[in-house]
């Protein structure tokens, strides 16, 4: 064998490899090994992106834009709030129904823009702490949570407790004669309309951009 | 080459002195065929080394109650291992049937309701023991040089045991599970930036729904139990290798004749 050691040319002929090429500069055993290396690579991304695709897929499936009737519109009055249950999530049985609170819009109170969607208020029973449901107490006209003290007032702003942000809304209309409940929407303290943001995201200030919102669900555009 | 050894003279008389042969009673055969099925193994794995290795350790002076709380922590895991697999053979994780499920082992199922409650009580049973180890590694100063990526490790194992909590609380579909489950990916989901997307990956999309509960069975079931179970092993490779620590109140022995002579 001739001592290749010292020999540094990038020509593997010059380096008096046995069985070299003219002009090869990458030893066959280099050759093999990059080889093997990207096959590797090939067959485990094969297996991982199609599984990590197919666990976050779900964080880019826009949720289904519901409808749906609640009842006719003189079934409900501007100064108290009626329940109804609603499917949010179809296909999840009992988990996927929902309890808001509705009433007509009474314009002395209700001071946010008007527009189609908003002739009926619906409050989301969705505690914007942590998620609990709140109730509605007719007597001292408030939403409470049971879990850590949420207090919300009649038009679902925050009066005491842990909650960053006004409780959440859906979208309303009018169609054949009857009240229906669309998508939700969050609220900041100005009532002003969000993109739906999940419990505990503050949305003063810079909260909308530290929460963002997500391609899963977003507000109606144009509202 | 064949090498020509001497062959053995035959019909040697025994020696003088040699107490007859006895018949050997039934406990010395069964010991020798213990014997030979272990030599058998350990002639093809060279197991025997390794045992010695994990079994016969030298422990410091003062060793006390307080070092059983890392197997302890082990043995509740491998607690939940085994009630976890019987629980799967019962349990649904579909929304429409998995509180039906969970009705049907605690109420029909024989000892279901135990098999349940060993689980149940397991979980709680290790998040305890897993803290006080750390507190016992903690105050006992064993995190130090060279502990300290057994330390990182134990921590990951920390972190993989409040999450084997969380999603296994989902799992019985009652309100109790729903409600706290949803209060904790909240909690997950307020984080700022990624939070969000989080929430999402957690629930499967914006809301509960019939994928949030085979996520959390698969994660709770498959994925986590297999990485708890490899973070063992490197957790208890590491304290084998390295001892176990003495108590901070040992102090260390000085021999003064020693120190005299090399001063």
């Amino acid at each position: 064998m001739p001592d290749t050691s010292k020999n540094t040319s990038p020509y593997t002929a010059d380096r008096n490899i046995p069985g070299a090429f003219e002009g090869e500069t990458v030893t066959r055993r280099r050759f093999m090994t990059a080889t093997a290396n990207v096959t590797n690579q090939v067959a485990v991304g094969m297996i991982v992106l199609p599984t990590l695709g197919f666990a976050l897929g779900p964080n880019f499936k826009k949720l289904e834009e519901r409808w749906e009737p609640v009842g006719r519109p003189d079934e409900f009055s501007p100064n108290d709030y009626i329940s109804r249950t609603i499917t949010i999530v179809a296909g999840a049985g009992q988990t996927g129904k929902s309890t808001v609170y509705l009433r007509t819009r009474n314009p002395e109170i209700d001071t946010e823009p008007e527009d189609e969607y908003n002739q009926f208020i619906a409050i989301s029973t969705r505690c914007m702490h942590l998620g609990c449901p709140v109730r509605y107490v007719p007597a001292s006209q408030r939403f409470i949570c049971p879990c850590h003290g949420g207090v919300y007032d009649f038009l679902g702003e925050v009066q005491g407790g842990p909650p960053v942000r006004p409780l959440d809304r859906f979208y309303t209309r009018v169609r054949d004669g009857l009240v229906e409940i669309g998508p939700r929407f969050s609220v900041n303290s100005e009532l002003r309309r969000f993109s739906p943001r999940d419990p505990a995201q503050d949305l003063d200030g810079i909260g909308q951009y530290l929460f963002p919102s997500r391609p899963t669900i977003r507000k109606i555009p144009g509202t | 080459m064949a090498l020509k050894l001497p062959a053995v003279p035959a019909g040697a008389p025994a020696r003088p002195g040699t107490p007859a042969a006895e018949p050997k009673s039934v406990k010395d055969n069964a010991g020798e065929a213990a014997v030979a099925a272990l030599g058998w193994l350990d002639e093809r794995t060279a197991i025997s080394g390794t045992a010695r290795w994990v079994m016969f350790r030298k422990v410091p002076k003062g060793t006390n109650w307080f070092y059983t709380l890392g197997t302890s922590t082990m043995l509740a895991f491998l607690s939940q291992v085994i009630t976890g697999v019987f629980l799967a053979m019962y349990y649904d994780p579909s929304p429409n049937n998995a509180y039906e499920s969970m009705r049907h082992i605690n109420n029909e199922v024989f000892l279901g309701q135990f098999v349940h409650g060993m689980h149940r009580w397991g979980a709680t049973t290790m998040v305890i023991f897993i803290f006080l180890h750390m507190g016992r590694t903690f105050f006992f100063g064993a995190y130090k040089y060279p502990r300290e990526l057994n330390w990182v490790i134990g921590v990951i194992l920390v972190l993989l045991t409040m999450i084997m909590a969380l999603t296994g609380y989902l799992l019985p579909w009652d309100q109790r599970s729903y409600w706290a489950t949803a209060v904790g990916v909240n909690v997950f989901a307020s984080a700022p930036i990624a939070g969000p997307y989080l929430g999402d990956f957690l629930r499967a999309g914006p809301e509960f729904g019939a994928t949030t509960l085979s996520r959390f069975y698969a994660i709770h079931m498959l994925l986590l139990p297999g990485l708890i179970g490899g973070l063992i092993a490197a957790h208890l490779y590491l304290v084998i290798k390295h001892g176990t620590t003495a108590p901070p109140w040992i102090e260390a022995e000085i021999d003064e004749d020693l120190r005299k002579a090399e001063a």
